[in-house]
């Protein structure tokens, strides 16, 4: 018997969770601290973002929402990895990264509060939007990836499932369709260690998920999704390898769902609370906010200035979102076609009439 | 003028398209070197090229998501699902995403797509490659549902729908394929997509159909002429968006209707059609509309397929009791 074929998967990690830098090799944004400070800054603003979401929720002032809690290192990584000219084709709860890319928090919370015009948000406009049956959005990134490759642009998509969407034939189609046409593409598992109720363990019995790449011969490894450092080094070199015809990867980042999946889930019922309070331990905001303490970067004194800001700028947003001008009962007939059909038509005049019945 | 045939007319608006529409590409199993199963894209990827006419993986969710993909990014891509059968994995990406960018994203992102679908019975195909389920797409919002029942019908109405700026399921009658031979001008005509065509005028009858039972339907109508009976033929070719004008106009000059579909009954298009006259045309009406359909089974492997599929006796035999009601 020959071996015919043969891997491994690397593990990633620069910044332990003490905050210390790691092993032999230093990239340079490990001692950017201009950079890494403006990071910090959006980990933090989105975190306050999102307990504020789900403050609304609660409130009854927005609808159900995806927390990105715990997520912020690997969501912002990928943003800060991209170029505007990528494509972002996300799940449900990336905000960091979109923030990165200028989608602004009030469309966010428009989405989430049951109106379509959060998704024609800012940002680039060849950005996805939102995708909520999971796994789908991989490939359509693929598709944007090969538009990019038949075009001969430089670019490349990015895609994000969870450790549950990698489960997905829709996931292992898009590995299949970067393998075959050799696109230009990122396929991210941000591995959060929860699809709703079910662990990873259940999702797949493989080491793990980055070697669904192997099958497709993408280069495939792991990152710790805790640290931003890894993620951002990691997703750069594959954007850099994936613009230079090198084909697509995949990057598996571990990091760990400290919220329940949504604001309608109760993860209590499945999860014992020791996980979450070790895995707090872990989390990327604190090893960060360690690390630039650990070098003279950042002291009390800006750390309140920042929550100070964030806490203005999030209230902003929210008020934004609360004061949108209202829906026209015709927006929903509106963006269906190019052209309304002749019998669409009817329906929307039937619909104005009976809105403005009820008005008057 | 070329004559072609009906698959040969889908091949020649293909290659208009190309030429003319850089971002025009063709996806699909077997759409390149070898020209498609039914040659639907014959010769088009030796004159186009291979990044033009693509061979992909075996994997239709795929080719649909794809598709999508591209088309959000500004190409106009044109997948073939082997055949309609095959569609199933694509309904997601169709439904779930195809029908919806434009409204999800208020406009900021479309879906210029077209999918390709040779359907229906009546070639001796096994399993999985006779059934009609157009019903099931034009339920849904989002999407164009276009069935061409001629060569020039198949040129024009597949040039609107690559040109159209939505996402349009071209379904292909496969029985007729081959049937009829029409002359074409490759002149890049499109045909409207929200338009019913009467191919044949009268005054007793409307008789409507789409796709490949246009065939049956229109022998019926001859075989009436003789015995008297003066019959109005309703090609729909759009089913979603449905014309409805057209329809209504011609029951209103002849009171009777008999609506004749391939596929099985139940929530069919047919029954769409028939509610609206109902709706909007019933003092119209001198007789009750009736529906020629498929049964409510499943379509039979191919020994049976003739007795599920309306024939022009059961078309005949509807029209006969459709015209004793005085």
């Amino acid at each position: 018997m020959t071996t015919v074929a043969s891997f491994d998967i690397d593990y990633l990690q620069y910044l332990s969770p003490n905050g210390d830098l790691v092993g032999d090799k230093k990239p340079s944004i490990a001692s950017n601290f201009e950079h890494l400070k403006s990071i910090y800054e959006l980990m933090v603003m989105t975190r306050t973002f999102d307990a504020k979401a789900v403050a609304l929720q609660r409130t009854g002032k927005m609808g159900t929402y995806a927390s990105c809690l715990g997520h912020e290192a690997v969501h912002i990584g990928i943003g800060a990895a991209m170029e505007e000219s990528d494509v972002f084709a996300p799940m449900y709860r990336e905000y960091g990264t979109q923030f990165y890319r200028g989608v602004k928090m009030s469309e966010v919370l428009m989405y989430w509060g049951g109106d379509e015009r959060g998704s024609n948000f800012s940002g680039p406009k060849h950005d996805f939007p939102w995708c909520v049956p999971i796994a789908t959005q991989c490939m359509h990134a693929a598709g944007a990836a090969l538009s990019f490759k038949l075009r001969k642009e430089k670019r490349a998509a990015v895609s994000v499932v969870g450790d549950g969407g990698s489960s997905k034939g829709d996931f292992l189609e898009a590995i299949n369709a970067a393998s075959a046409f050799q696109l230009p593409m990122v396929l991210m598992i941000v591995n959060n260690q929860w699809a709703i109720s079910v662990p990873r363990k259940k999702q797949s019995a493989g080491r793990t998920l980055a070697q669904k790449g192997i099958a497709g011969g993408l280069p495939s490894v792991q990152v710790d999704g805790n640290d931003y450092i890894a993620v951002y080094t990691a997703v750069k070199s594959a954007l850099k390898r994936a613009k230079e015809g090198k084909g697509a990867s995949v990057i598996e980042a571990i990091t760990y769902r400290l919220s329940d999946h949504t604001t309608a889930d109760d993860a209590s019922r499945y999860r014992p609370n020791e996980e979450v309070d070790n895995a707090r331990e872990f989390e990327p905001i604190k090893r960060m906010r360690t690390y630039l303490i650990k070098q003279n970067q950042w002291n009390e004194n800006l750390e309140n200035q920042l929550l100070n800001t964030c806490k203005k700028e999030v209230d902003k947003a929210v008020e934004q979102y609360l004061n949108a001008e209202p829906l026209n009962v015709t927006d929903m007939f509106d963006y269906m076609y190019a052209d309304l059909p002749h019998d669409l038509e009817a329906q929307r005049r039937y619909a104005l009439e009976m809105e403005e019945k009820s008005n008057g | 003028m070329a004559k072609v045939t009906m698959v040969e007319a889908v091949t020649m608006a293909l290659a208009y398209e190309l030429k003319n529409d850089k971002d025009v590409v063709i996806l699909g199993e077997d759409v390149g070197i070898n020209g498609g199963v039914f040659r639907a894209t014959n010769g088009l990827a030796q004159k186009f090229g291979e990044e033009r006419v693509i061979d992909t993986p075996l994997a239709e969710a795929m080719i649909a998501g794809l598709t999508v993909g591209m088309a959000t990014q500004g190409m106009k891509p044109i997948a073939e699902a082997q055949f309609m059968g095959f569609i199933y994995p694509m309904v997601e990406q169709i439904i779930c995403h195809a029908a919806r960018f434009r409204n999800r994203t208020r406009g900021r992102m479309t879906c210029p797509l077209v999918i390709r679908a040779p359907y229906g019975g009546g070639i001796h195909a096994p399993e999985h490659h006779s059934e009609s389920t157009e019903a099931m797409f034009a339920h849904m919002p989002g999407i164009r549902v276009v069935i061409p029942s001629s060569p020039s019908r198949a040129y024009g109405l597949l040039l609107a729908a690559i040109r159209n700026p939505d996402p349009v399921l071209f379904l292909e009658p496969k029985r007729v394929y081959h049937l009829n031979k029409e002359e074409v001008e490759d002149d890049g005509e499109e045909f409207p997509l929200d338009m019913c065509y009467v191919l044949r005028e009268g005054t007793d009858l409307t008789l409507v159909s789409w796709g490949a039972m246009m065939k049956e339907t229109m022998e019926a109508a001859e075989q009436l002429e003789t015995q008297g009976v003066s019959v109005e033929v309703i090609d729909v070719a759009t089913i979603s968006p449905l014309d409805m004008d057209t329809i209504h106009e011609s029951v209103a000059k002849t009171g009777r209707c008999v609506i004749i579909q391939e596929a099985a009954r139940h929530c069919g298009v047919a029954s769409e059609i028939a509610a609206n006259l109902a709706d909007q045309g019933l003092y119209n009406l001198h007789a009750p509309v009736k529906r020629v359909t498929g049964y409510d089974t499943i379509m039979p492997l191919f020994k049976m397929e003739k007795k599920y599929m309306p024939s022009t006796a059961r078309i005949l035999d509807t029209v006969n009791k459709v015209l004793e009601v005085s």
